[in-house]
């Protein structure tokens, strides 16, 4: 029912935003937490109320478990993630020479348990991977956003950007017309933020459990009537580099929480 | 502890459960007005409650129906002669009434819980606390449930 | 799978008012919510959630499908003595899942 209502709401928007909006200047960029509720916050916070680090102590004891032929850790080669792993969540994506393309972080630990561990590769999405992603990305929690300079990525950061800026699905709406040219404005009952992915993977209070940015991603296309691409499409790679440009500098607050 | 816990054991919450799972066939089960105040008949077999000495905690406006952040805080020495027994809560229109019972004694030092609960609306929480004295206490608040926009 | 997290302060003075913080991964499935072939999900729920300091109950929770997932429970209780609290949460078919955590009572 109140899904049916949304539809109107979102086609009110449409009708105000306009076709193009400039990028948030540095100094007036926000993480979604500046957007949520002050209990929100808090729950963020404090580590034993923050339900994200049940799958950051779920991937610390994934992360030390063998598997694979190789009968092999992650541990075994990285030591404690804590200490080794720090920054990477905040370089992410990165470039990937032996395959010739760039890959998110959740890509790159499957990448490893194949390759290394000799695994099968874990589903995308799948619990497994989100706690071990989890536990990778807050090793770098307090850490400033600095993408992977590499210059073979430039023209996947530009894709990236060009389908921030394309209008999809049957509302017909960008990403930058809510999230550059909205954002602080109310839909329906929630503020809408400025879409930097600073928190991934993230507590939902909404899934009532931690996801990934595609799945975000998969939301808000879904939002605009459009059809999500897959998990792992090189798009949504691409889109996910080019984010985490415009968060270039911004502090990585893996567990977020998130409404 | 147990022995001197409220009358709504965990072996009624299934049984009320168990009976609610039939009717939830029915498109959009809900508590009412008179299912909680059933229930809270139930656990307070007909004692006169007061209002006061109790505080329920809950954000006036919350982010997401689906986790709420809820505090209960009851005014008590929390003495072996003088303490709070339990303390209940319950809600006026999500499936079933019932949120949680929570039993404490005089070794909890102070009457402080905190949990989350889903709201499936924008509703009235009920929450109240059986003293040692055999007297019951009262607090009730109403909590605006808004309209999310990001429904997966 | 599912881990509790916990928060017991690791010492304390006699007679102090601790906070206990409770955390445990499980997804509170109400028995409301219908599957995409529009069936009931069987109702999945942590029931009871009871703490005992050195094997003497201080503390006791009934849980409703009304408690949010992953459940949070915070509650407090009187640093008596040193030795342990033990946390067990049970569902409804009887499973439980226990952790301890020790306390050091100082003077």
């Amino acid at each position: 029912m109140t899904y049916a209502r949304l539809p109107a709401l979102l086609l009110a928007l449409l009708a105000v935003a306009p076709a193009h909006a400039d990028p948030i200047p540095p100094g007036e960029r926000l993480s979604g937490a500046a957007f949520m509720s002050r209990e929100t916050r808090t729950m963020q916070e404090d580590d034993f109320a923050n339900p994200g680090m049940l799958w950051v102590r779920e991937g610390e004891a994934l992360w030390a478990e063998k598997a694979g032929a190789a009968a092999r850790a992650c541990a075994d080669c990285h030591g404690a993630a804590e200490a080794t792993m720090k920054g990477v969540a905040a370089r992410y994506p990165a470039w990937e020479s032996r395959d010739g393309r760039p890959v998110d972080l959740l890509g790159r630990i499957n990448l490893c348990r194949v390759r290394h561990q000799e695994a099968a590769p874990l589903a995308w999405e799948s619990r497994a991977l989100l706690a071990l992603g989890t536990h990778v990305a807050a090793a770098s929690r307090g850490e400033a956003i600095a993408p992977d300079p590499d210059p073979r990525l430039a023209p996947h950061r530009a894709e990236g950007r060009a389908l921030y800026e394309t209008r999809i699905g049957q509302l017909d709406l960008a990403c930058t017309q809510c999230h550059d040219a909205q954002w602080g404005r109310r839909l329906a009952g929630n503020p809408i933020p400025q879409a930097h992915p600073t928190g991934y993977p993230l507590y939902r209070l909404e899934w009532q459990a931690v996801g990934s940015r595609q799945r975000r991603l998969r939301n808000c296309m879904t939002g605009v009537r459009a059809e999500p691409f897959a998990y792992g499409d090189p798009a949504f790679i691409a889109i996910e580099l080019y984010l985490m440009e415009r968060a270039a500098g911004m502090t990585i607050e893996t567990p977020a929480v998130r409404p | 502890m147990r022995r001197h816990g409220p009358p709504l054991s965990r072996r009624a919450l299934l049984a009320g459960g168990t009976g609610l799972v039939a009717v939830a066939l029915v498109p959009a089960v809900r508590a009412s007005d008179e299912t909680m105040d059933a229930a809270i008949r139930a656990f307070t077999q007909g004692g006169a409650l007061r209002d006061g000495r109790v505080v329920l905690d809950v954000p006036p406006l919350v982010d997401n129906g689906n986790s709420v952040n809820l505090s209960v805080t009851v005014e008590s020495p929390m003495t072996a002669a003088d303490h709070v027994r339990s303390i209940a809560v319950f809600n006026q229109k999500n499936p079933q009434p019932q949120v949680a019972v929570f039993h404490l004694g005089p070794r909890a030092g102070r009457a402080e819980v905190t949990t989350r609960v889903r709201l499936a609306d924008s509703q009235r929480l009920v929450a109240i606390a059986p003293m040692s004295d055999g007297s019951l206490w009262r607090a009730s608040t109403d909590v605006l449930v808004t309209l999310a926009a990001c429904l997966e | 799978m599912t881990r509790p997290l916990v928060h017991v302060p690791a010492t304390a003075r006699k007679g102090a008012v601790i906070t206990i913080k409770t955390l445990i991964a499980h997804p509170m499935e109400t028995g409301y919510r219908p599957d995409e072939n529009g069936r009931l999900i069987p109702r999945d729920i942590i029931g009871e959630l009871v703490c005992r300091y050195n094997g003497k109950e201080v503390f006791r929770a009934e849980l409703a499908p009304a408690i949010a997932a992953n459940p949070y429970v915070a509650f407090t209780t009187v640093a008596t003595e040193t030795g342990t609290l033990e946390f067990r949460w049970t569902d409804l078919t009887g499973k439980h899942w226990t952790h301890t955590a020790p306390i050091t009572v100082v003077a």
